[in-house]
């Protein structure tokens, strides 16, 4: 347990283009300890340990290592100093496999110098994966062939093989199952009983309730406190990140109606999904739980027209549309919110005019030219109704933080005339109030008859927000669930497979 | 900027900050692109007053003239490579369509098809010049670099196939209004690649298919998924290409009065350096209108100085090098 100060972090200062993201951050921790860094989009968490990773540098304070005034000017001086980070965007290389990612530099050559010697980088890149306990990953396969969860537990693998000293994790349980989430807490406790420091940042705060040893937790880039999770509950928490009390955090909930919005039958496609079967009527909402690779977004992915399917029917208002492309889909009347909003969502280097009106580019123009007055009196509409901040038009989408970002994607979907929305993932990576805010806009999209498809890893959110839930396991949906009927325990046990 | 604006249906923006934009282009909202944007515009009127100290040539009309005149060519090709790098590719045949354009209006020209008709079908020509690149790399997902490699070699030959001596068509009218016309002492080729560019720069700014075609560069998917053609929008840059390379072709023949089949070689890289000068991002994700315009001018009036200095072509080659260098280091994104 943390007992000793390892890392100091003193006065720590810095600003991008006139912002200041940090103002004068002081931070410690012991060796040994998981310390979890809280706070919103923009608080500063990432700016924060990406000075202790070197790959920023501070304007002003000074780090401080076993006491002792540390230089990190660049990544590579922290990597000698056993500063290691694994952050949100992945470092990997796609086109090498699995070993050489993992070994990097020290790939082992064989008797021929220079010549690689497979068999021995495959056994060591393997033996690396098993002693953390990730098992499961084939090391002789092209990283851009492994699902999002291996890639990001390559990208572990690959950090702790370094034996760091201070590991950073920067949001890795994104896309982690929970399954794959189990083996992480293991290492990550494996790691702290070896006297690694871990720097542990998360969204998802009962993550951090779990794993942390302590909290901090950062507002406007300052440093609010410092607490253990044992002194400190949820709601606490929260306060100190938002700096007031949020109410409640799912809203009360209108019955749907009773026509049929949406309807699919024996939905398949090879290899992916089969034999999917639901509906959804006007004003309700549908969770779809499922673990990572359980086909859920393959299946959006079809109703939206954006991959083909190859047998199955969907019907939207009763009639059987089959969307060739997503094109045809917005046509029908059906919108797809991604789960990667920044490479599927938006075009960061274009306005939030543009951005919010490219899905009505059709309806907004007369003979092939934007009526500018029109799309900016609906763009500043919908701005204006989703509370995106600022409320400059002329900004680009790149400039905004992550869950205006995710407002910006919905305020796009909401100026098509859609009668089926559905949402992948929608609060990932979204701090907590603008969290708050988009549950209290599904709810209002439902009450106006809008039907709603939820797809989400957040068992909290499918069990707030959804009038059923649905669970998709290898490809199947394996359950259902009433909201007087779904639990955390069922939902969580139809998922993973196992019979209650 | 403030953070407090009010809900007005038109934010408040400077008119200072309207005519940046309009020169500029949004691109130019980072400050520290502005702050290179100015040092251009800086750079610009520096050259332009030592030219007018050292040389008593450059400030004649004649002169003038003839920089517009022979920056027509580059001017066209760089509106064309404009758009399909804003989508992301590039089109290395524009050279190759000029030569074909070219030398099919002179012959159908010497042939006695009436001027008007051949200079239609030369720009129906260009425009499926540019259907076919546009047809491979949207269709089939080819790299727009290869499948325009391939069909810069295939246009050539097809040229020398047409004609594999240079063609002077006898009739005068063949010169008399595209290249060698004049309204007032502007010359009427200049006058119509001016023109283009505000009708492009309306395009691109204010035509669904315009924005579609900037918003490609940035994100195919996330285009794709707000339901909006990609396949159809980059065929369509490609054809806007092959259009205006038909029409740098007609002119440069007709400015010449003979068409050349070796013409052309090399065009590519001078519009692809114009537009890069002006701020265009090889990849898609940012160029403008006006910025590729500055780019034209500035390489247009670099290679006119030169040679009034007496300066020989090869270092000309080199000076040239050295600013394309310059202007995207200049340009390089803030790590």
């Amino acid at each position: 347990m943390p007992d000793s100060e390892f890392l100091r972090m003193q006065g720590i200062s810095k600003s991008f283009d006139g912002t200041q993201a940090l103002r004068s951050v002081d931070f410690s921790a012991s060796a040994g300890e998981a310390h979890a860094i809280s706070g919103e989009n923009g608080a500063g968490k990432s700016t924060l340990v990406k000075i202790l990773s070197g790959a920023l540098q501070s304007d002003a304070g000074e780090i401080l290592l076993d006491g002792k005034p540390a230089e990190l000017g660049t990544p590579l001086r922290a990597r000698r100093l056993g500063i290691f980070a694994v952050y949100q965007e992945f470092s990997l290389v796609p086109h090498l496999t699995v070993a050489e990612n993992i070994l990097m530099a020290q790939m082992p050559t064989g008797r021929l110098p220079g010549l690689v010697d497979w068999p021995t980088a495959y056994r060591r890149a393997e033996e690396i994966l098993a002693s953390i306990g990730f098992t499961g990953i084939d090391v002789r396969k092209v990283v851009r062939q492994l699902s999002v969860s291996h890639q990001q537990m390559v990208e572990i693998a690959k950090a702790v093989a370094e034996r760091p000293r201070i590991l950073i994790l920067d949001e890795p349980s994104a896309v982690l199952s929970q399954e794959e989430l189990n083996r992480l807490f293991a290492l990550v406790r494996r790691l702290k009983q070896e006297g690694t420091l871990i720097l542990y940042i998360s969204h998802r705060l009962d993550e951090v309730f779990e794993i942390a040893d302590r909290i901090t937790v950062l507002k406007d880039g300052q440093l609010v406190g410092t607490v253990a999770p044992q002194e400190a509950d949820l709601n606490q928490l929260i306060k100190m990140m938002v700096g007031r009390e949020l109410g409640e955090i799912f809203p009360t909930r209108l019955p749907p109606g009773a026509e049929l919005a949406l309807e699919v039958k024996e939905l398949a496609k090879e290899g992916t999904f089969s034999d999917i079967s639901f509906s959804m009527r006007r004003g309700e909402v549908v969770g779809m739980f499922g673990l990572v690779g359980s086909g859920r977004t393959q299946v959006a992915r079809c109703i939206f027209g954006a991959e083909p399917f190859d047998a199955g029917e969907v019907r939207l208002d009763g009639k059987p549309v089959r969307p060739r492309s997503p094109r045809e889909a917005v046509k029908e009347g059906i919108a797809l919110l991604t789960e990667d909003r920044k490479r599927d969502g938006l075009v960061l280097f274009c306005s939030v005019r543009d951005n919010a009106s490219m899905a009505s580019f059709e309806s907004l123009s007369r003979w092939g030219v934007i009526d500018r007055r029109a799309q900016e009196a609906k763009v500043l509409q919908k701005v204006h109704e989703l509370d995106i901040r600022p409320p400059l038009i002329d900004r680009l989408a790149r400039q905004l933080s992550g869950g205006n970002q995710q407002k910006l994607v919905l305020a796009k979907w909401l100026m098509t005339e859609a009668k089926v929305l559905i949402l992948d993932e929608p609060t990932r990576g979204v701090d907590v109030a603008t969290k708050v805010e988009i549950y209290q806009l599904i709810s209002d999209l439902a009450a106006k008859g809008m039907g709603i498809l939820l797809i989400s890893s957040e068992l909290p959110e499918i069990l707030g927000m959804s009038d059923r839930a649905f669970v998709m396991r290898e490809g199947r949906l394996v359950g259902e669930f009433t909201r007087a009927q779904a639990t955390e325990e069922r939902l969580l046990a139809s998922a993973a497979g196992v019979s209650q | 900027m403030t953070s407090t604006a009010t809900p007005t249906p038109s934010a408040p923006v400077s008119a200072g900050a309207r005519l940046r934009t309009l020169l500029l282009g949004k691109t130019g909202a980072r400050t520290r692109r502005r702050w290179v944007d100015y040092a251009f515009i800086i750079a610009f009127v520096v050259l332009l007053a030592i030219t007018a100290t050292v040389s008593d040539v450059f400030f004649t009309q004649r002169n003038l003239s003839n920089l517009l005149r022979q920056a027509v060519t580059n001017g066209l090709l760089s509106l064309g490579m404009l758009v399909v790098i804003l989508t992301g590719g590039i089109d290395l045949s524009v050279g190759c369509v000029v030569a074909l354009t070219g030398i099919m209006v002179a012959g159908m020209s010497k042939q006695g098809i009436p001027l008007t008709l051949a200079i239609l079908i030369c720009l129906a020509v260009g425009v499926a010049a540019g259907a076919v690149n546009g047809f491979f790399i949207a269709r089939f997902k080819l790299q727009p670099f290869i499948v325009t490699l391939a069909t810069w070699g295939a246009y050539r030959g097809l040229v020398f196939v047409y004609s594999d001596v240079p063609i002077t068509p006898t009739n005068p009218s063949f010169r008399a209004v595209l290249g060698g016309g004049f309204i007032g002492p502007f010359p009427i080729s200049g006058l119509i690649m001016l023109a283009c560019y505000p009708i492009v720069w309306f395009f691109l700014n204010r035509a669904k298919a315009g924005r579609a075609i900037v918003a490609i560069g940035g994100g195919e998917e996330a285009v794709r998924l707000a339901g909006i053609s990609v396949t159809w929008h980059i065929f369509l840059a490609y054809m806007i290409s092959g259009f205006f390379s038909a029409l740098a072709g007609v002119i440069l023949a007709s400015r010449l009065g003979i068409a050349q089949p070796s013409v052309g070689s090399g065009f590519e890289l001078d519009a692809i350096a114009a537009c890069v000068i002006g701020g265009a991002i090889l990849g898609g994700g940012g160029g403008s209108t006006f910025g590729t315009l500055a780019g034209v001018v500035a390489l247009g009036m670099i290679d006119n100085l030169l040679n009034l200095f007496n300066v020989q072509t090869y270092y000309q080659q080199i000076f040239k090098g050295l600013i394309i260098l310059a202007a995207v280091l200049a340009r390089r994104k803030q790590r």
